[in-house]
């Protein structure tokens, strides 16, 4: 039963947020024990599901092909409790930061309406109720990037949340293609119907459906121009949020399906998503190498490494899979932790903009200290958790002979570095400006204290890499072996 | 814009949209109806008021906040799972109980409809607070 608790605990807190909306501090303490209480409840379920195999539950009595399925294997623990914890340094983050206005306009229950949705879509075993978690996670967040009402903020959200349902009727039409197909919506029992399926070439059409919109919603080559049209004008805070959690909830649902439904045609899909990982991460990375906003250097990172996790995907390997797992738990910390360190040269400098910066370095070696541990790990440098991530990865690459894919991923981490570095020179190395006075500012306390606890994370992430490896090779099994999925929801 | 005809209809209909709209939820779980419907039909009762006398005159009549109306309503929805619980049932099975069984009054009730209450508030709230909004601009 505990397994309902990552749902119905964040709409508990949501309720309580919302009453007492109006007392700021009360909403402040309160988000960050629900946080705490949140990554609690996902550790025990990850360490349930590690013991003793994948966990499902039928709510409501109803038995596994009728009524909604809630399962949680490995991997979706391992997501809920990276998410969860991600949450709690935001929360610590956000006092410090968003301004009073926003803080009591609903910012915290929006939050946990946010949670609710990713935590559902990660332990749902429906395909329709998969789509009602994307929905709820996609109000949330649009409310939450338009949330102040600034006319930038406006801009973004707007294209924000149009491609966003673009994609999603892509994802319902693709539903409703293969309901009228095989004649279910559980995703167990769809697998194990596929598996014996004589008909059908329009499984393909709808899983190409399926494919575009999740490649929307984790902001793959093509569709990923939104990503960084938006992400830059919120306030930091919640931008790093969401590079935590959002795109990472699409990549996750894209292993599921590949691992259940990829029956037909593994082939053309192997490669086909390999070539698509490629181009996110080289096409990523390039651009965000010519940007010279923080913010938007990091946002176009996030497609970049999104490719990272794709590539994994493509191998389809179990070392492969446990690798990008790994990786992708690596990247939510490291992403939000540059994306907070931004947030804390905004407070010091006033600004993002790295033609207007300078010499942090040398005013606060102590950010510059916060910014240099999740910059260098995702560019892969050893005692770090990316140089892990990425080494499993190629590892795999070579293993599975991915020989071509394996040397986009090396190049891009160079064009990483790059990208690193320049943020580092312009930022924190070089003269302050002559002819633009630096804003000198206060960093709260409370900002500084999450930075600095999420980059301690990072650094621990490296350092118990090999229990860490070990956790997401068990995941990847499970991944691998879509039968083990099927039996525990099917009870057979 | 003031109209008395809308006005004197508006002041009679609502409280006949209210009583509908708890009959709709109640008949709601065998037949068409049930929370959804039901809070649409209470939000439109209000919003009829507000568009006869203004919105600021409604939410004077209204003793609680639309927001926290939804609130309540996603509440009362996640009690309606615990009972299940405590009866060692999955959460949200549907437990059902038969008041006066087999007389006149038989009355069937049921955590679905506590679910449907929730419903009902969290609808009805929603389209209140969406429709104010967009009637004071």
């Amino acid at each position: 039963m505990i397994l309902v608790l990552p749902i119905i605990l964040p709409l508990l807190f949501m309720v309580v947020l919302i009453f007492t909306r109006q007392w700021l501090f009360f909403q402040q303490a309160f988000s960050l024990l629900a946080s705490i209480v949140l990554t609690f409840v996902s550790a025990l379920i990850l360490s349930d599901v590690y013991q003793n195999g994948i966990m499902a539950v039928q709510p409501g009595s109803w038995e596994a092909p009728f009524g909604i399925t809630l399962v949680a294997d490995t991997f979706s623990a391992l997501m809920m409790t990276t998410t969860s914890f991600v949450a709690i340094i935001v929360m610590i983050f956000s006092p410090g930061f968003i301004d009073k206005e926003r803080q009591t306009a609903g910012y915290y229950p929006l939050v946990f309406g946010l949670l609710m949705g990713v935590n559902g879509a990660f332990i749902t075993g429906d395909l329709f109720n998969l789509y009602v978690w994307y929905e709820v996670m996609l109000t949330s967040s649009f409310v939450l990037i338009a949330l102040g009402g600034s006319p930038e903020q406006l801009r973004g959200s707007i294209k924000y949340v149009t491609i966003n349902f673009i994609a999603s009727i892509f994802f319902v039409s693709a539903i409703g293609i293969l309901y009228g197909q095989v004649g279910t919506l559980n995703m167990a029992d769809l697998a194990a119907k596929m598996r014996t399926w004589e008909g059908g070439s329009y499984i393909n059409s709808a899983l190409m459906l399926f494919f575009i919109a999740f490649s929307v919603k984790s902001a793959l080559v093509p569709f990923f121009f939104w990503l960084p049209a938006s992400y830059h004008t919120p306030p930091i805070a919640i931008t790093a949020l969401f590079a935590g959690t959002l795109t990472k909830v699409g990549v996750y649902t894209m292993f599921r399906f590949y691992s259940l439904f990829v029956v037909f045609d593994q082939q053309f899909w192997q490669i086909f998503i390999l070539t698509l990982a490629g181009l996110t991460m080289f096409i990523g990375v390039l651009m965000a190498a010519s940007q010279f906003d923080i913010r938007k250097i990091l946002s176009f990172h996030i497609i970049s490494q999104v490719g990272y996790m794709v590539m994994g995907l493509g191998i389809f390997t179990v070392s492969g899979i446990a690798g990008a797992i790994y990786f992708t738990i690596h990247n939510m910390l490291s992403k939000t932790n540059t994306f907070l360190a931004g947030g804390l040269v905004y407070q010091r400098s006033g600004g993002y903009d790295l033609k207007y910066l300078g010499g942090l370095y040398k005013a606060s070696p102590f950010l510059a200290l916060l910014f240099f541990i999740p910059a260098m790990s995702l560019a892969g440098i050893p005692p770090l958790p990316g140089f892990f991530g990425k080494f499993f990865l190629i590892k795999g690459g070579f293993e599975a002979q991915q020989y071509f894919i394996t040397a986009v991923a090396i190049l891009t981490g160079l064009f990483t570095l790059f990208s690193m570095v320049k943020i580092w020179n312009e930022a924190y190395w070089k003269k302050e400006p002559d002819d633009v006075k630096v804003k000198n500012g206060k960093v709260h306390p409370s900002t500084f204290i999450a930075t600095a606890m999420l980059a301690v994370a990072v650094i621990l992430l490296g350092v118990f890499a090999g229990p860490v490896i070990e956790v997401c090779m068990d995941a990847g099994e499970q991944i691998v072996n879509p039968e083990m999925y099927i039996n525990a929801v099917l009870g057979r | 814009m003031e109209s008395i005809i809308l006005q004197i209809a508006a002041r009679h209909m609502r409280p006949l949209l209210v009583v509908l709209s708890l009959i709709v939820l109640y008949r709601g779980h065998n037949e068409p109806g049930g929370g959804f419907i039901g809070g649409l039909m209470f939000g439109a009762a209000y919003i009829l008021y507000a568009m006869a006398f203004g919105v600021g005159k409604t939410q004077k009549s209204l003793f609680f906040n639309p927001i926290n109306l939804t609130a309540l309503g996603l509440f009362v929805a996640l009690l309606s799972g615990i009972p299940a619980l405590l009866l060692g049932d999955s959460f949200m099975t549907g437990e059902w109980y038969t008041f006066f069984a087999q007389t006149a009054f038989e009355l069937k009730l049921g955590t679905p409809l506590i679910f449907d209450v929730g419903v009902y508030f969290a609808v009805a709230g929603m389209l209140m607070l969406v429709m104010f909004s967009i009637m004071e601009e």
